[in-house]
């Protein structure tokens, strides 16, 4: 598959989302999840026709009803305007913020690490924080979440139609 | 229907497809008018070719309804702006400002569906309390009476779930449509806790199937209910209305259809149609988006209390009395989270909010003496919505990056421990507070941005102050081990970094072409038209003169259910109290 980033770019990212949204022993990290692949989704969105950013319904099948998520949502002309100028912003943003981490990156202890951050900009480390959180929590079918196992760790179900939940489950402690 | 044509195209150009549109259309398309609804944003709702069925878009997903602009609008192409006061020059922030979802739908789309009435007090608070300075305080110029049988009509055709469990409740002529839902766990907890502190929660009329209704399924309690489209349409906001308003056969709805003018005859007095972009062009067509005229007898306003007056004055019409964009009003949020030991799962199951209490509207001596105390003659707060949290991501967002976020997403002290109430606080009319057109800040189409001015009166920040203890107080007794309150705006516009942002993050917009008694004291007259132009209809909560500390929907819902049916010459009967 075309990626916006070389092999090294995406072991990169891996390490600093890692670093930026640590795991433990019960929860994988956002770069072990696979946050770079979802931020390679994200950038790599209008690769796809349609354009990879709306996933489709009902039902991602894991709870019954057709596996419908991978119909993703086709765009309106102008939404498609909105979306390509914010993934250009972002595009520099992560390319700027990849140099300034540095070639030599995962290869830096911690400590190194943390401070080769702090010399990336507040942009890009508010922009690597999102996305970071987006794909380590949201629904794996964005890219990250891998296997679905930070929703398990959380004992979070995710999405649960056509099964939802009984009265008795909503009401009672 | 493209170009310039000779007679009408249709009978009446809807503009706006929410509830207040969404309404209207099935007024008008079943007393026979032919129908054209134009909606500026995308259809993600229903088929518009029979049987109309679900699109099936909506879905269980925090990434596309909360982190991806899916239901619109798009702060790139159409920012927003906001300042607090002309002292901040221009604008204080661009961007994303009161963003109701610009889609098939509308609001109703995004919002968990909490349908209370008003009550009889809310139409006459000039005469029954009086005036507060600074503020403008009116009487509405119909009563609760003149609303209720529409409210009847409203709740039927929505489909309202309900009991007769709040004793500061108006009188109803008829019972709810549906029995009530289920309760949230956590609504039982915070609930009994503010019984046990006089107050008196009651189960939230909620526009939510709890049992099949209307051709669509009961609720199964999936939990994405506030800010996500409804994937099995047990919502039936606004999906109930347009379908009906298809299946007469004498409706049209077209999507991306941003109506940037109504047209009007020589002498300005007669609305005669509308034209449009047609938003389904590539955006690299020649000279911009394919400009079309409809042509029509009426026109239906409905694009929403900010969209609304943005049209007006961009056109410059409706406005003699110079109060289109004035009086610009939200609810004042106060939000009391309390954190609790143990999971209460309210932020994955259930309906966002099951419970609410009205006391802080009706106050007590405790409020008057609060009153008294900020110089003020009374304080009226808003709905309490006893509620859970919000997904995941957000709350991940919320902890920052650090080694313990791993270990605090698993606690969940921000999610699954969490309860909130949140106070809809009565707002004030100010007449500087308003929409008016950004001097600089343009959409993508070249049309200036909606700007908001907006500072919150005195009033508002008393009413919080005085009951965000008491909400304090009732959490920690069903259970909270700690408590916060966020305000939205803040109450101290000096902080640099608010928890909710500057800028009011409220959805519930009201009062920007208030209907009155004369032309020169209001927009629109008291059967719902532009006093300059008769034929042209205002139906959404633009038209509120105050704001009430109740949810918006139900009544702009019902008023525009009222509106149209005197259009066609058919209005309800006149209503009385059920027998018990």
């Amino acid at each position: 598959m075309f990626s916006n980033f070389t092999a090294s770019q995406l072991v990169a990212l891996r390490c600093v989302l890692d670093r930026v949204i640590p795991g433990d022993d019960l929860t994988p990290g956002a770069g072990e999840a696979g946050g770079a692949e979802y931020i390679d989704r994200l950038l790599g969105a209008f690769n796809f026709d349609p354009p990879q950013i709306w996933a489709g319904g009902p039902t991602s099948g894991r709870r019954g009803g057709a596996a419908a998520f991978d119909h993703w949502i086709e765009m309106g002309e102008w939404e498609k305007l909105a979306w390509r100028t914010r993934i250009d912003q972002w595009s520099l943003v992560y390319e700027a913020g990849l140099l300034a981490l540095g070639d030599d990156f995962v290869e830096l202890s911690p400590d190194q690490q943390t401070e080769r951050l702090k010399q990336t900009s507040t942009e890009f480390r508010s922009v690597l924080y999102e996305h970071g959180c987006e794909s380590l929590y949201g629904d794996p079918i964005y890219g990250g979440n891998r296997d679905a196992k930070a929703w398990q760790a959380i004992d979070y179900r995710g999405d649960v139609q056509p099964e939802g939940y009984t009265d008795q489950e909503v009401s009672a402690p | 229907m493209t170009g310039s044509v000779t007679g009408n195209d249709c009978d009446v150009v809807v503009i706006g497809s929410g509830p207040g549109g969404a309404t209207a259309a099935h007024i008008l398309s079943s007393a026979g008018w032919n129908v054209i609804v134009l909606e500026k944003g995308r259809n993600h709702l229903l088929e518009l070719t029979e049987p109309y069925g679900p699109m099936g878009h909506f879905s269980n997903d925090e990434i596309k309804f909360t982190r991806r602009h899916f239901l619109g609008p798009d702060p790139i192409t159409e920012p927003r702006t906001f300042r607090r006061s002309e002292s901040d020059g221009d604008r204080f922030l661009t961007g994303h400002v009161n963003s109701l979802p610009s889609t098939v739908g509308g609001g109703g789309v995004h919002a968990d569906g909490k349908l209370p009435r008003f009550r009889e007090v809310d139409f006459s608070l000039r005469s029954e309390l009086g005036g507060v300075e600074g503020a403008d305080v009116v009487d509405w110029p119909l009563e609760y009476s003149d609303l209720e049988p529409y409210y009847a009509e409203a709740e039927e055709l929505v489909g309202v779930a309900g009991e007769a469990g709040n004793p500061f409740a108006a009188w109803r002529s008829s019972p709810y449509p549906m029995p009530p839902g289920a309760d949230m766990y956590g609504s039982l907890l915070s609930g009994a806790a503010a019984l046990r502190h006089g107050l008196h929660p009651y189960r939230a009329p909620t526009g939510v199937n709890s049992v099949p209704y209307d051709g669509r399924p009961a609720c199964n309690n999936c939990g994405f209910c506030a800010f996500y489209g409804c994937p099995i349409e047990a919502k039936g906001d606004p999906v109930a209305l347009l379908r009906r308003a298809l299946n007469t056969g004498r409706c049209q709805i077209i999507p991306e259809a941003y109506v940037h003018e109504i047209t009007t005859d020589t002498s300005g007095k007669k609305a005669t149609g509308v034209r449009y972009l047609d938003l389904r062009a590539p955006v690299d067509n020649p000279g911009g988006p394919p400009v079309h005229e409809i042509r029509s007898d009426y026109v239906v306003l409905a694009g929403g209390a900010f969209e609304t007056p943005r049209l007006l004055l961009r056109n410059g019409l409706g406005n003699s009395s110079g109060l289109v964009g004035r009086n610009l009003m939200f609810h004042f949020q106060t939000m009391v989270a309390g954190g609790f030991p143990e999971r209460l799962w309210g932020a994955s199951r259930g309906r966002s909010v099951t419970h609410l209490h009205d006391d802080h509207i009706v106050g007590d001596k405790a409020q008057d003496v609060a009153a008294n105390g900020a110089g003020l003659p009374w304080l009226r707060g808003g709905i309490v919505e006893h509620g859970g949290a919000a997904g995941p991501i957000l709350e991940s967002l919320s902890y920052g990056s650090n080694q313990h976020h791993a270990a605090s997403m698993r606690a969940s002290a921000l999610r699954e421990r969490l309860w909130v109430f949140t106070m809809q606080g009565e707002d004030l009319a100010q007449p500087n507070n308003r929409i008016d057109l950004d001097p600089s800040v343009r959409d993508a189409w070249g049309f200036a941005s909606g700007r908001v001015t907006y500072r919150p009166h005195r009033h508002e920040i008393a009413t919080s102050d005085h009951v965000a203890p008491i909400l304090e107080s009732v959490l920690r007794d069903a259970g909270a081990e700690w408590t916060a309150v966020s305000t939205s705006p803040p109450t101290n516009e000096n902080d640099p970094h608010p928890a909710m942002g500057h800028a009011p993050v409220s959805y519930h917009i009201m009062g920007t072409a208030r209907m009155g008694d004369s032309p020169e004291s209001s927009v629109v007259d008291p059967s719902g038209r532009l006093w300059d132009i008769d034929n042209v209809i205002v139906a959404d909560s633009s038209v509120f003169p105050t704001s009430t500390g109740y949810g918006p929907t139900l009544s702009l819902v019902a008023l525009a259910a009222r509106a149209t049916r005197l259009a066609v010459g058919d209005p309800l009967p006149p209503t009385a109290p059920a027998k018990p």
